[in-house]
Order: structure tokens, then sequence, then C-alpha cells
């Protein structure tokens, strides 16, 4: 770690800039980039509807990351409860008067923009608990008392992202949670404790299931039951990876994609698409990738000075990390069909802000990675 | 102290990451291992599947073979069929396109809301059909306007078409939609449009004439929409079928018929051709290919002179006098006669304390076998039946083609009865009479035959003494059309019966006293053109038991009688009389006596075969002449 001249002097704008990761950043557009070109082979080789609105939103996007990344990471950590507060009054709000939305209730209408409450509430919640931890000193997380209060924090908006009902989300959030919670030094043994308790509570948990989750949890253990039904979706994704083989069909040649037995090619199930046309090389290639990106993301954290900002990195990553890991492992049967996109790929609008803005904070994590802060926020003597 | 805290902390985030880092890597190691499992490992599998799923064989109906008369006119055929389409997705608004295509072609509201109803179940890329059987001024009209009328397309089918119509409609029989029960797994019969031969010529050679399917490979999507054909196999049509009927010999047999519920069949006495085989009344055998409606359907079959029967081949009726050659041949084949014995005829005869009454009141006199059979004398055949019994009379009657079935090749051929002792016990569990031997000596009683076997009769008794058989179907050597249970190739020849040539003669002679001599039954009926004379004989099969108290109050005059309750009346005949070639036999049901109503019809017919008859006057070789 390096020691250096500014490290809790105020930057300037042009010093910030020199500092911006463009390695990263490059990275970012070019898995955006490939996502463009599968968007473009889903509409059978169009530009429209979805790759040419997918790069505006980019280059918006784009934008805003480089924006927030400008921002002292003191700002974020003065403002991250409010923050988390806001999304979950939203998430409240989504509850009570949300637009149906895919047979969930995940959306809120303001006219010019849809909003997804829960995606805000991702990066919400990584800001709320980098900010409680910081502020906790390594001796004191081993009190249970201390534990319970980020507990609640994770619990709060992940059941009510449930509700909606989301699973997918609901789980990345208390995954993410408890990455959080573990890289701040909490105790193994209270994970198993944990643990054991949220497996005690799954039946009260499939009980707030809807019918159609659980319906997509029993598809998923055996897919062939149903093949005309729920298990479709899986039956046809992985013929469509399997018959990819190792070099795929080619560049707008998915067979499986372009006669539209995959559902939701630009959306949920775009990896497979990708698999189908450019095979195990090509999937495993975007695996690659994903994976750089996230030892960047490893890598700034570990360099950060403060527990906030390098809690707010590493928690941003395993975020990350979650998004492609879970729609990878759904599309390829690995775990039930819970409507996680692929991160920079799929087509949306919200996912790929939230990322980019995620993005933005690391970035801001990395230029001011020297900064040391104080344990109430403020800034150390 | 600060700074130990925190380092601390930092030392327990690095410690923890590099282990999330660890566990996230092992994460990615599953999912490349999934990659792996699914790319590599079952790629072959995975790829049929997606083939399968892409991959749709369409079936190409082949052109259905067509059937020819003996003289290569065509008798079924394909006629190509117009049918205007709409397609949903190219049509827009439907239902004023409908109104506008209404303007131009007739289109009943009620066949609109068919369409539109149909049209909400089909994906909006499917053909609706909306009329077939256009005429040629249809589909121009459609054509001229297709601007106006997005989405509207005309489609060429082909549907079968018999040019003859009712003429031929029990011989060729008629196709139809395949019924649930007729499925056999070919795909073909599947086809919403397909059509099966369903009786006659159709029903019994549908093997030959449907060909062999075509197949399209075609690309299709997951909702089952065509994207591009990848190979086509156009099949193999199926096999023209010519048969041995003269179409306008019976053109003429069915309207000589007429109105009447009748049968006529036409025979080539020595190789079996079927020339003819008429059953009045008829019915339209392109109805049936059309659809029909209840109410056609409901008529065809509740009117009582069974239009879609074949009587020819599954009407069964007591042959009356036509039976009586069959004895006087069994009875000098016994030796229990001679041609030349006398049988005195009182106008009946007395078994036990029946009395079995000759047709003639007062009798016939003196009867010798000539003059028994040319004046039908009733009595001069119980005596010589009596003699013989029953088991003799049988013989001769199935060795002439009687009482089974003779193995033709249309479908519901029946066989007839040949009533024996044997039979009777079997049958009714009683043992036999002498009395029914002397009422089936004339025909009556037990026996029955159809028109055909009494042809078939006909024709054996004056070719020489062949079994021939009759046949429908001209085949030539190595075409492969065997069905089983059908007679064979004539070429082959058929077996001599191994009766006396003499024994035939003297029937025949008595056949050609019945036409050609004054005083024979059906001498009225003769013909008069030198070389096309004929004989016969004729019969009438009595429907009803006419009572001891009835013929004491007279005998009704069958005009008298309804309908249902006449008498059959029967002819069999054969020209030219000198040196036969063609046998007919005739039944008119409920038609009166033989000799009034019979005879002249088959007289009209064996004139016109004679007539029609491209070798006539010359020698047929190999065969001997016959003495007349």
């Amino acid at each position: 770690m390096s020691f250096g001249a500014f490290s809790n002097r105020e930057m300037t704008l042009g010093q910030k800039l020199l500092q911006l990761n463009w390695m990263l950043i490059i990275l970012l557009a070019v898995v955006c980039s490939i996502g463009f070109a599968m968007l473009y082979s889903a509409a059978n080789g169009n530009w429209e509807p979805w790759a040419v609105r997918q790069m505006v939103r980019f280059s918006g996007a784009l934008v805003l990351m480089l924006v927030i990344a400008m921002v002292d990471v003191r700002f974020w950590m003065r403002w991250s409860y409010a923050i988390y507060l806001v999304a979950l009054a939203l998430l409240v709000v989504v509850e009570v008067a949300g637009d149906i939305g895919m047979g969930a209730q995940r959306w809120i209408d303001f006219g010019i923009i849809q909003i997804q409450p829960s995606e805000i509430m991702k990066v919400a919640l990584i800001l709320a608990l980098a900010r409680y931890f910081h502020g906790v000193g390594h001796e004191e997380t081993g009190r249970p008392m201390m534990v319970l209060m980020p507990v609640l924090m994770i619990a709060a908006p992940a059941l009510l992202v449930l509700k909606q009902p989301d699973l997918g989300t609901a789980g990345m959030l208390i995954m993410a949670g408890t990455a959080l919670l573990f890289l701040a030094g909490v105790r193994l043994w209270k994970f198993l404790l944990v643990g054991g308790i949220g497996l005690a509570c799954f039946p009260i948990a499939w009980g707030m299931l809807r019918e159609y989750q659980r319906q997509r949890v029993l598809t998923f253990l055996n897919p062939e039951n149903d093949p005309l039904g729920a298990g479709y979706h899986i039956m046809q994704s992985q013929i469509a990876l399997g018959s990819g083989g190792l070099f795929g069909k080619g560049f707008l040649q998915g067979t499986q994609s372009h006669l539209q037995f995959l559902p939701e090619k630009q959306t949920d199930f775009i990896f497979t698409m990708l698999a189908e046309e450019f095979g195990m090389v090509g999937a495993s290639g975007l695996i690659g990738l994903y994976v750089l990106i996230v030892i960047y993301g490893f890598a700034i954290a570990l360099r950060a000075r403060s527990q906030f900002a390098r809690l707010l990195g590493l928690g941003l990553t395993v975020n990350f990390f979650l998004y492609f890991c879970i729609n990878i492992a759904m599309v390829t049967g690995l775990m039930p069909v819970v409507g996680i996109p692929l991160p920079l790929i799929s087509y949306g609008g919200t996912a790929m802000l939230t990322l980019m803005m995620s993005f933005g904070l690391l970035m801001g994590v990395y230029i001011h990675r020297d900064l040391r802060i104080g344990r109430g926020g403020l800034d150390e003597d | 102290m600060l700074k130990d805290r925190d380092q601390e902390r930092q030392r327990v985030f690095t410690r923890r990451a590099l282990l999330l880092g660890g566990a996230q890597l092992g994460m990615v190691g599953a999912l490349l291992g999934r990659l792996y499992y699914l790319q590599v490992v079952e790629a072959d599998r995975y790829t049929v599947l997606a083939e399968d799923n892409r991959i749709n064989i369409r079936l190409l109906p082949p052109p259905r073979g067509e059937i020819v008369d003996r003289f290569g006119v065509p008798l079924a055929i394909n006629e190509k069929n117009y049918r205007v389409v709409v397609v949903r997705e190219q049509a827009r608004d439907v239902p004023a396109t409908l109104e506008r295509l209404g303007r131009l072609i007739d289109l009943p509201e009620r066949e609109m809301r068919r369409v539109l109803r149909e049209m909400k179940r089909k994906r909006a890329f499917v053909p609706i059909t909306v009329r077939e059987n256009l005429t040629w001024e249809d589909v121009s009209r459609v054509e001229v306007n297709a601007p106006d009328l997005p989405g509207v397309a005309i489609e060429v089918g082909l549907s079968r078409f018999y040019p003859y119509g009712e003429t031929l409609a029990h011989v060729l029989g008629y196709v139809a939609a395949v019924s649930e029960s007729e499925l056999t797994g070919d795909p073909l019969l599947e086809l919403p449009d397909f059509r099966i031969g369903k009786n006659g010529v159709e029903r019994v050679y549908d093997e030959y004439l449907r060909g062999k399917a075509g197949t399209s490979q075609v690309e299709v999507n997951a909702l089952g929409r065509v994207i591009r054909e990848l190979s086509r196999d156009e099949g193999t049509p199926g096999r023209r079928i010519e048969i041995t009927i003269d179409t306008e010999l019976q053109r003429f047999a069915m309207e000589r018929l007429g109105a009447e519920s009748a049968a006529a069949v036409i025979l080539d006495v020595h190789n079996g051709d079927v020339l003819a085989l008429a059953s009045t009344p008829g019915f339209d055998p392109n109805a049936f290919n059309r659809g029909l409606t209840p109410k056609e359907w409901e008529e065809l079959i509740s009117n009582e002179r069974g239009p879609l029967n074949n009587k020819a081949i599954s009407g069964q009726y007591a042959p009356g006098s036509t039976f009586k050659m069959v004895v006087a041949l069994a009875a000098l084949e016994a030796g229990v006669i001679t041609p030349k014995q006398r049988v005195f005829c009182p106008g009946h005869m007395e078994l036990g304390d029946t009395r079995f009454h000759c047709w003639k009141k007062g009798g016939h006199g003196h009867m010798d076998m000539h003059d028994g059979l040319k004046h039908s004398c009733d009595v001069y055949f119980y005596e010589i039946a009596k003699r013989l019994g029953i088991d003799r009379v049988a013989a001769m009657a199935e060795r002439l083609g009687l009482g089974k079935v003779l193995g033709f090749d249309l479908p519901g051929e029946r066989g007839g009865i040949i009533p024996s002792r044997a039979w009777k016990q079997g049958r009714m569990g009683k043992s036999w009479h002498q009395g029914e031997t002397l009422i089936a000596g004339i025909g009556q009683g037990y026996v029955l035959t159809t028109p055909l076997q009494l042809a078939v009769m006909t024709a054996r008794l004056v070719n020489g003494g062949i079994a021939v058989n009759p046949h429908l179907i001209r085949r030539q050597p190595g075409d492969g059309l065997g069905v089983p249970g059908a007679n064979l190739v004539p070429e082959l020849g058929f077996p001599s019966m191994g009766i006396s040539a003499e024994h035939l003669r003297i029937v025949r002679e008595g056949m050609s006293a019945v036409m050609n001599e004054p005083g024979g039954t059906a001498y009225r009926a003769r013909i008069a053109e030198a070389g096309m004379e004929m004989g016969g004989k004729t019969g009438t099969a009595q429907v009803r038991r006419i009572s001891m108290a009835e013929r004491l109050a007279g005998v009704k005059k069958n005009e008298d009688l309804p309908w249902k309750y006449r008498d059959h009346a029967l002819f069999v005949g054969y020209a030219p009389v000198d040196q036969p070639r063609y046998c007919c036999a005739i039944i008119v049901e409920h038609g009166g006596g033989g000799s009034a109503v019979a005879a002249p019809i088959a007289r009209d017919l064996l004139i016109e075969t004679q007539k029609r008859d491209p070798m006539r006057g010359r020698p047929i070789a190999g065969l001997p002449r016959q003495e007349g």
C-alpha cells in the first residue's frame, strides 16, 4: 500500500480523472459491446429494437458512471443511511402502489421513467452495511448485538422484495449482505447459526412463495417432468447450449434462438444464445471477462485505506459476481429460473443503470483509495 | 492505537476477501464444468434434440391413380380443385376482406362466420379455406381483384371426379375422408384433405391407386411457421388401373334398367371379363367426395330400392326357373333320365299329401328335356329333381359357380345359398324333406343366388365347360396387381369342369329353344338379326308364399299386388347362339314375370354387346367351334 502524498488532501478534478481506472472502463465497454452484438442477433440481425436502445442507455450510463466516480466516497458515506432509507421507502411504495409487471409488483412508474426499487436497494444495502461496519471496531463485531442491526438491515428489504415476489433479487440481497458481514469480520459460527435458523425457517419461506415460484423450483428439480409447461424454458435453454458445442453455430446462426424455441433470448436467456452461437469457447471467454472485472474489483477493494471503501468496493464486486453467476447457473440448469439478467448484456435499463452506477462507485473507491476516514465518517486527524 | 485497530480490521478483511475470492473461483469452476458437460460431453444428444425441434417433415399427398375402362376411357380422374383461402396476418381486417370477397363470389353469411370462428382457433399465418370448388369464373374474378383483397389467395388441390357419375358408382365406388377406424398409423391418412377409397374398385385397389407420399423437409420455428424448405421428395403417383368394363355398354345397361330396382351383369364367357355390372338405382359418387349432407345420407339409406347396394354382387335372389339348367345337367350327368325320356305334366305333382303345381294350369302334357326347358315345365323338373335328390343338385350347382363367393374384385360380394342335406342339418338342425327337393328343383325355397353367380353359371354352361371366373381388373403379367382372394390372372387359363360336352350341348339347345322356337317362354324376346341370335332362360322368383285358399280363390295378378310383394323377374342368356361369346344375367326386383320383363332387357343388352364388339364376326383363335 502506498502512503501517497495526498493522503487526506482534497484532489482536483483533473487529478481524479487521471486516476480513473481506464482498463476497467475498457473491460466494461468490451462486455457491453458483446451485449450489443447479441441483441443485434436476438433481433435476427437488426439493430432495432434492442441493440440501438441498449447502446443509448450505455452511453448515458457511462457518463453517469464517470460523474459518480468523481464524487468523494465520504459523500456517499455521509448519505448512505439516507439512501438506504429512501430505497426502503420506495420498496414499501412499490408494495402498496406499484404497477404489476411480469406478474409481480416490481416497478414504480414515474411517467417518464419506470424504476425498480429493488435494483436501487442492491446498491443502497451495500452502502448502508459498509457505513455500519466502518463504525464498528474489530472487537465490537464480536458482540451479538452488533450483528443484529445489520441482519435487520438485510432482512427488511429482502422480505419486502420476496413479497413482490422476486425470489432472485431477494436472494441476491441476502447473499451480498451476508458476504459483507463475513468481510467485516463477523464470527463464522454465527453464519452457521443463522444458516441453521434459515434452514429451519425454510417451510415458512416456502409458504410465502407464490404458486408459480414454487412451480419453478419444482420444475428446476426435474425439468423433463413438464416439457411443455414450466420446464420448457429450461429444456430449450439446455438444448440450445448443448447443441452449440465447443465452437458454436456461428453468429446469427443459432437455430434455437432464431426459431424462437428459446424464450426471452434478449433478456434472461441471452447467455444461452451466446453459448449457442459461439459455443463453449465463447461462453468461457465471456465468463473470463467477467472474472477479470471481478479481479479488478478485488484489487481496488484491497487497496482502499478505509473500511468503508473496502467494504463498499468488495460489496459491489460481490454483487456483480452474484449477478452473472446466478444468471449463468440459472440458464445452464444449475439453479431454478429466478429472473436475474446477465449483467451489462441483457436488454434492460434499470439493471444497466444501477450496474454502471455501482462501477462508478467502485472507481470512486479507487480514486479515493488513500483517504482515511474516521469512525464517525469524519476525516481522521 | 487507532491505526492498530484498523490494521487488524484490514487483516481480517484481506483474509476473508481472499476466502471469498476462493469461493467465487469455485463457483466459476462449477459454471465452466457445467458448460463443459452440456457443450462437450452431451453436445451430440442436444444437437439431435435441436434438429428435432427445428426440422419438420411434411407429407406431399401423391396424385391418386386414374381408373380407365377397357378402351382407355377415363372413369375416375383427379380434377384441379380451386379454393380460395385467407391468411389472417396478411389480410389485416378480415371481416372487411370477406365482405369484399362476398361481392365477387357466392359466400353465405353462415360461411363467413365459420371462417372467422376457425380463424380465432388457428395461428395468424395459417391459411383458412373460405370456399372450395370454385368455378373458373370465380377464380378469375378473385384474381382480377387481387389488389383489393390482401391476404386472399387461390390454392389448387386435386380432388377425385367421376365423369360418368351414377353409371359406374357401384363398380368404381367412391373416395371420402378417412374415418377414425381406418387410421393405420400411415401419416398420409392423417392429412386433413386426404381421401381414401370407400367402396368398389377405389376401395379394393386403394393401395395401388394411392401411391407413395412424397416428403418435404421444412425448417419451422417454435410456433410451427415454416421458415424454408430444406429438401423435397416428390413421392410416387398412384398407379393407373384398367377395368374390364365397357363404359358405353354399362351406360346402356343402366339406362335400360331405368328406374327399376334391378341388376344386370354381362360377361365374356371365355375369359371372365365383366363388360357391364349394372345396379339400379344408382347414386352420385361425386357427392361422397364433397361430403354428403345428413339429409342426402338419410335419403340414400332409407330408400327402399337400396341405391347404395350393389345388387349385381350382393343382392341374393331365388333363381327361379333359371336354375333348371343346373337340375337338367345334373340329371344327365347322373343318368337319372335320358334326353328323350318323357315326363307327363298334368299341371301338378303329388308328393305324399302335398300337391306341387306347375306354373301352367292344366299342365304341359308329355315333356322331354328339350321341351321341359323350352316351356319351363315345373313338373318335369320336380320329377328329375326327385330322382336326383338334393345333394346331387347341390353338387352340380356348386360346380357351376353357385352357392359360394366367387372371389370377385369388389367388396360386398355375397355367396348365396345352395341347400343340401348337410346344409339344412347344420343350419337348422332339421332333416331334409323330399318336398324341399322339388321346390329347389325349380329354383325356389332355400336357393339363393346373386346376378353375378347366375351370369357365371350361364358362362360355364355355354363356353364348353370351362370353369370361368369373373374379374373386373385387366392385369398385365408382372404388374403386381394381386389382391388376396381375387381371381388369378386369366391367361393362366381356367380348368375344365369335366362335364360331358354332349350333355352341355343338350342343355344349351334347350336354352336356344326357349328363345328361338315358337312356344318357347321367351320367343317373343328373340333376336331376329342373323348371326346375333341368343339363347336363354326366363325365371320368375316368388317373393311370397301362395296359400291354397288363395290358389282356390284365384291367384292375384302380379300387378294388383303392392310393389314389395310382386315377383322378381329373372333372365339369363347368351349370344351368339351358335358360338357363344357373351352372356348376361338380369334381375328386376318385383318386376313380374321373367319372360315379360327381364327377357326384353336381356335381348337389348346382348344386341348392344355384340354390336359393340370390335372383333365381331371374326373367329376367336384357339376356341373350338361349337355346335349351336
